[in-house]
């Protein structure tokens, strides 16, 4: 089976029902997208196919249609994606074991969404689930991560 | 990570550096002290001037020996450290050390002392004495009690100023400059003619001189980092996916491996049929653990699929079927002979309570799991009658003594690496997993076993935070709280824990009455009454342990009564509140909330309530809207005193996720078992506080306080009382129980 992830062609010999998110971590490495509940709940497996934001855990690898990008492919320490700009700055993470999913839950809703309203950030985002409680700084820098897309 | 933990493995030059002992042992004193454990296996040229400071050819490392699950305990180690050092953050890594009684917690010891040994009058044990052993044995090296800043505050800075002192002693003599001359800054001594040398330079010459120990410690005027807004140290790796989790970690010729457990918690498996499973594409081995079956695989999602399809025969759980019968032995434990302590007992409770017009009422607080979003995970490798241990845990000590007892080799035989952790809130003082994987690794002698729960297994096999249920009777005269008896029944939660690592625990429970006993209300007639239950499904501590049941008890009934009394929630606290740090607090949160007593109107109701826990007064004001989809929590007004505040930024953020961890649990979350197995098992049953239902939070930090406290679980008990003030403001609906979702809707 052939995956591309972040740019990079993979050939992998895994089972078609496979998650997603179990051949990017256990087959190729990719441990940025997190295993939290396995069932399409807590959102931190979150990643794009084609732009699109999935739960890695409940997509079976077979029915991937599309590149692969995850939070390593979205941007990276030295340049990090406007999103994960505005996570640094206001210094969202706790734990952080939920933020690549909300990082990429947020860059897929704000492509879409450019210029979202709170009741749409609070939509958007509340599949996404973090235990630590740092809701009120995914808001802010959801609103901040929005303004540096729109060139502010 | 782990670094530290590979030198300290090999053989090279011991250092002569001495502990900085007499600051890191503070009052709690011992005849010597624990040694450096950098010393052991130390690089020639590197110097360990301190147990927390290592310097190397081109490295400065910190090490930051309490867990990080989140809190930003590394983050602010570091900072303590670098404060007198004279290192910026960005010079600078951290580790965790190797397990060590260096890094002993002087403030939890403290704090458990404190709190368990005086004023108990009705059962008289020797708890000091034997508490204090039974630390010394453990070298409690234990990240909980919201303890780190505390026991960090003067250890971390002292060392960091020997150290500096001793790299300014080493330029001295290398330079024949008198040490007063010289200045640090950045990561190097200045010599008078502004010549800069690196520590790193500095490092084989450091080692070899006598350390500069009782160095003064700064003035708080001038410190650079302590106070200031700090970026997180991990706050990059954090927001683009590239910090290693336990769960991310991967060693070399590492086998992934799941467990299949008795669902009934704690029940034993008897025979079990592993054919389909062996079967299975990927499956290396299904071998027995305690209480489960464990499957070895070369993918996770292998392992966990095949574990799905192990026929197995289990035992039964140790406690009661159902809930029915948990809640019936908390009621019968309000008896004569199962209390377990009175530390409170003031005016005469008893002849108050023979009058008419006694308020009565009963509260219940049900089981919950910690449930951090990273399920744990544990690596264990055993080979050559040695272990090697990776995984993220507060409790690191214990975890090499379990690990060295499976595996049956010596304590020192095992190294533990501590992982970075995805949440907590107590579940790793828990090594359930780690022993689980440890006897895989001895059934395959030399390949890594990287245990990983699935969420389901995880969720429903934690040891949860207690049940626990109280009573009221009061009374009230002239528009004043006149009697508060306040009776609370839970199980041991500190037997539970302790029994688990063979550490029998003396005397009464403090957290059976902790968050009751000692608030700073004082009521005329008062009394605390701990009933221990006996002990039902295991449980731990849960973010504030047993202050997170008594905060609702206790602040419920007092509202009761104040509601009776035709009072103020908040005038009359302020009233009876009788220390002075916790009256600020309580004055803090009713100017930012503007609270004037009336009600705000609109389909909105307020509610305070304030809760001293682990030393910090911390008060909170929530305001909810009733609506029609059901109750909207719309803002939360929060003051807490710590004495001081090291990073404004991370305690804002601690407090902010304290108040909706416990608005969350209040809300919607319980653990309960049906025949031993517990009804929720992932976030669909067990779903906590969402983005939408998050309140606005303003959070005030006050300082007026000598002593430094931490603020990890201060926040959490106040939350779900605030919340059912609220409520009831709105409703008229007293919410005696949690949680709460059982009688009112959330939007």
């Amino acid at each position: 089976m052939r995956l591309t992830v972040n740019g990079t062609l993979h050939e992998v010999d895994v089972e078609e029902r496979m998650p997603l998110l179990w051949v990017l971590r256990d087959e190729l490495g990719i441990t940025g997208p997190k295993y939290g509940c396995g069932i399409a709940q807590c959102g931190a497996c979150t990643v794009h196919v084609d732009g699109e934001a999935m739960r890695s855990c409940q997509l079976p690898v077979a029915d991937v249609w599309g590149d692969v990008t995850t939070i390593e492919g979205l941007g990276t320490p030295d340049a990090p994606h406007p999103v994960q700009a505005a996570w640094i700055e206001h210094q969202v993470a706790q734990c952080g074991y939920c933020q690549s999913g909300q990082i990429m839950a947020a860059a897929a809703f704000l492509a879409r969404t450019p210029d979202p309203t709170d009741t749409d950030i609070d939509d958007a985002l509340s599949g996404n689930l973090c235990r630590c409680g740092t809701y009120p700084r995914i808001r802010d820098a959801v609103r901040d991560a929005a303004e540096r897309l729109r060139g502010g | 990570m782990g670094r530290i933990g590979r030198i300290a493995r090999r053989s090279f030059l011991i250092g002569s550096v001495a502990v900085a002992g007499g600051v890191a042992f503070g009052t709690w004193r011992y005849r010597t002290p624990y040694a450096n454990p950098l010393h052991e296996g130390l690089p020639t040229g590197a110097a360990a001037l301190t147990p927390y400071v290592l310097i190397e050819s081109g490295n400065i490392t910190l090490i930051t020996p309490r867990a990080d699950k989140g809190q930003g305990a590394y983050s602010a180690q570091a900072a303590l450290i670098a404060e007198e050092l004279d290192v910026t953050l960005e010079q600078i890594r951290v580790d965790p050390g190797p397990p060590s009684r260096a890094y002993w917690n002087t403030a939890l010891s403290e704090m458990v002392a404190d709190f368990t040994a005086p004023g108990d009058g009705l059962i008289n044990s020797a708890a000091h004495g034997t508490l204090d052993a039974m630390m010394k044995f453990a070298g409690m090296q234990i990240t909980g009690g919201s303890t780190t800043v505390a026991d960090s505050f003067t250890k971390l800075r002292a060392a960091g100023a020997s150290a500096r002192e001793t790299l300014k002693a080493a330029a001295a003599e290398r330079h024949g400059v008198p040490r007063d001359r010289l200045s640090t800054g950045e990561g190097a001594v200045v010599l008078p003619d502004g010549t800069r040398i690196p520590y790193t330079d500095l490092a084989a010459q450091a080692a070899r001189i006598e350390p500069v120990q009782d160095v003064p410690l700064r003035a708080p005027s001038e410190w650079r980092l302590i106070g200031k807004p700090m970026q997180r140290i991990d706050i990059i790796a954090k927001s683009t996916g590239t910090l290693t989790y336990g769960i991310d970690r991967e060693v070399p010729g590492m086998a992934h491996a799941t467990v299949l457990l008795n669902p009934a918690q704690g029940g034993a498996r008897h025979g079990f049929d592993a054919s389909e499973a062996r079967a299975m594409r990927g499956v290396k081995a299904v071998l027995p653990v305690t209480g489960g079956v464990a499957v070895v695989a070369d993918n996770t999602w292998r392992a966990i699929q095949a574990a799905r399809r192990v026929q197995a025969e289990w035992g039964e759980a140790a406690f009661p079927p159902t809930m029915e019968a948990h809640w019936q032995t908390l009621s019968d434990a309000f008896t004569e002979d199962r209390i377990d302590s009175r530390k409170r007992d003031d005016g005469n409770v008893a002849d108050r309570l023979q009058n008419n017009g006694i308020i009565e009422a009963e509260y219940r607080a049900p089981y919950l799991a910690h449930a951090p979003l990273e399920p744990i995970s544990a690596i264990v490798q055993v080979n050559d009658g040695g272990a090697e241990v990776w995984t993220g845990t507060q409790i690191p000590r214990f975890v090499q003594g379990n690990v060295a007892d499976i595996a049956g080799i010596p304590f020192e035989a095992v190294t533990v690496h501590a992982e970075y952790i995805g949440g907590s809130f107590g579940h790793r003082l828990e090594d359930e997993i780690v022993r689980r994987a440890t006897e895989v690794a001895v059934q395959l002698p030399g390949t890594p076993i990287k245990l990983t729960y699935s969420r389901e297994e995880d969720m429903s096999h934690e040891f949860t935070r207690q049940i626990a249920m109280a009573r009221l009777r009061g009374s009230v005269r002239d528009g004043q709280v006149d009697t508060l008896d306040l009776g609370i029944a839970m199980p041991s939660v500190i037997a539970s824990q302790m029994g688990r690592q063979d550490q029998p625990v003396p005397g009464p429970d403090s957290e059976i009455v902790a968050g009751a006993w000692d608030q700073p209300f004082a009521v005329p007639n008062q009394r605390v009454t701990g009933y221990r239950a006996p002990e039902l499904a295991p449980i731990s501590s849960w973010r504030s342990v047993g202050a997170s049941t008594n905060g609702f008890f206790y602040n419920a009934a007092l509202d009761e009564l104040i509601h009776a009394a035709g009072a103020d929630p908040m005038e009359e606290r302020l009233r009876l509140c009788d220390d002075p740090l916790a009256r600020k607090v309580l004055e803090a949160v009713a100017e930012m909330s503007a609270w004037d007593g009336t009600a705000p109107g609109d389909g909105r109701g307020r509610g305070v309530a304030l809760t001293y826990s682990f030393g910090v007064p911390c008060a909170e004001v929530i305001e909810v809207t009733g609506t029609g989809r059901g109750i909207s929590i719309d803002k939360v007004w929060v003051a807490a005193e710590v004495g001081l505040v090291v990073d404004p930024i991370n305690f804002r953020n601690l407090v902010q996720g304290g108040v909706i961890f416990g608005l969350g649990h209040a809300m919607n979350c319980e653990i309960t078992y049906t025949d031993g197995v517990a009804d929720q098992n992932n976030f669909h049953a067990y779903e906590g506080m969402r983005l939408r239902q998050c309140p606005e939070i303003s959070v005030r930090g006050l300082e007026n306080g000598d002593k430094i406290r931490g603020i990890g679980e201060p926040p959490v008990p106040p939350a779900a009382p605030a919340l059912a003030a609220a409520i009831f403001a709105v409703t008229g609906t007293r919410l005696r129980e949690m949680p709460f979702s059982r009688q009112v809707a959330f939007a």
